[in-house]
């Protein structure tokens, strides 16, 4: 691809999976993103290093550099799957968001299982928002409002970057494994009644499965179908 | 040309049996969609990549199967990978039998 005119969106698709590597990565460019993906996240975070000067564990020490200001690299999303061998997703956001200089970065969680607690205790940790897997095209369009506020408050300084989607607070949950989180599975706030309800095979509570809290009920109702499918056993 | 449009209705029709007995359901559609001029290959390449990665995860579920007692848990995970990518490209027949094999892991129902 040739250099564009106007400034791309860089994404960095995190998964283990090829098959769902290649699916993230199509959908991405297929929207005008640039996407670079790799298949862990260490490797993530390697990647991520290489957009900072310093080593990024000493994180403090570290005034928030703007990437842009190295290598020329920018990453303005990460975009993850949460079930992964080795550092599963969830640590990859609590790496990001510890880290002063890539906390800014938004980042999106990716999962095949629906679990509440899991979704909570991501959104906590500060991801923008919970994809349900299989990811479609609609999935993606979602992130832009998400990229290109966080470009904005760069240049703005942090000010509101309020989440409305922080709710939940008494969800200490360590993360459990991802086939065994199955079994804690247990109602505990009342956003989490409403993502309960997607489990049961009925109704259009659609918006709460792909993110506990919702901006706006954007979602057709064929896709709960689908979603029913794998999760029926659950 | 006669006999192009009777292949290309043949595939068609095979296209739609698949839907129609549900082993393949709208995740597949996505693909399609994704499928364009500059990526005319694209679901020829997604499923290339699906068999591929198929054929190693069940060559590894019959490892673990022949081992005495079974690893539920290895099994699970072969399980659950294996059920993410044929969801991912819309093999939902696939995908429902991951789920049962799933089932009969969690409760380590050997003969299942």
């Amino acid at each position: 691809m040739g250099a564009a005119a106007e400034p791309r969106f860089h994404v960095l698709a995190v998964d283990d999976s090829l098959v769902d590597r290649k699916l993230i990565e199509r959908l991405l460019k297929i929207s005008s993103y640039q996407v670079t993906t790799v298949d862990s996240g260490s490797k993530a975070l390697e990647f991520l290093g290489s957009l900072v000067n310093d080593d990024r564990s000493s994180s403090d020490a570290l005034p928030s550099v703007s990437p842009s200001d190295h290598q020329g690299v920018d990453v303005n999303l990460i975009i993850t799957d949460y079930c992964m061998p080795g550092m599963t997703g969830y640590d990859l956001l609590k790496k990001v968001k510890e880290s002063s200089s890539l906390r800014d970065i938004p980042v999106v969680i990716m999962s095949s299982e629906n679990v509440p607690s899991r979704i909570t205790r991501c959104l906590e940790e500060g991801a923008e928002e919970f994809i349900l897997k299989p990811v479609r095209l609609s999935d993606v369009n979602k992130l832009r409002p998400h990229m290109m506020r966080t470009k904005k408050l760069k240049d703005q300084e942090q000010e509101s970057q309020e989440e409305p989607e922080r709710h939940g607070d008494e969800i200490g949950l360590p993360p459990p494994p991802c086939q065994h989180e199955l079994e804690t599975q247990q109602s505990q706030d009342p956003q989490t009644q409403q993502i309960q309800q997607s489990q049961q095979p009925k109704s259009g509570n659609n918006s709460n499965k792909r993110k506990a809290i919702d901006v706006e009920e954007g979602l057709s109702p064929d896709r709960t179908r689908t979603r029913y499918n794998g999760v029926a056993t659950f | 040309m006669e006999r192009n449009n009777q292949l290309q209705r043949q595939v068609a029709l095979m296209r739609q049996s698949l839907f129609d007995q549900g082993y393949l359901d709208e995740q597949f559609v996505q693909l399609e969609e994704l499928q364009d001029d500059t990526n005319p290959n694209f679901v020829e390449e997604v499923v290339t990549l699906y068999y591929r990665d198929s054929a190693r995860l069940i060559a590894s579920i019959e490892q673990a199967l022949d081992k005495s007692p079974l690893d539920f848990n290895k099994l699970d995970s072969y399980m659950h990978q294996f059920k993410g990518s044929s969801s991912s490209i819309g093999g939902r027949k696939v995908k429902t039998e991951c789920s049962q094999f799933r089932e009969y892991c969690r409760t380590g129902n050997g003969e299942g």
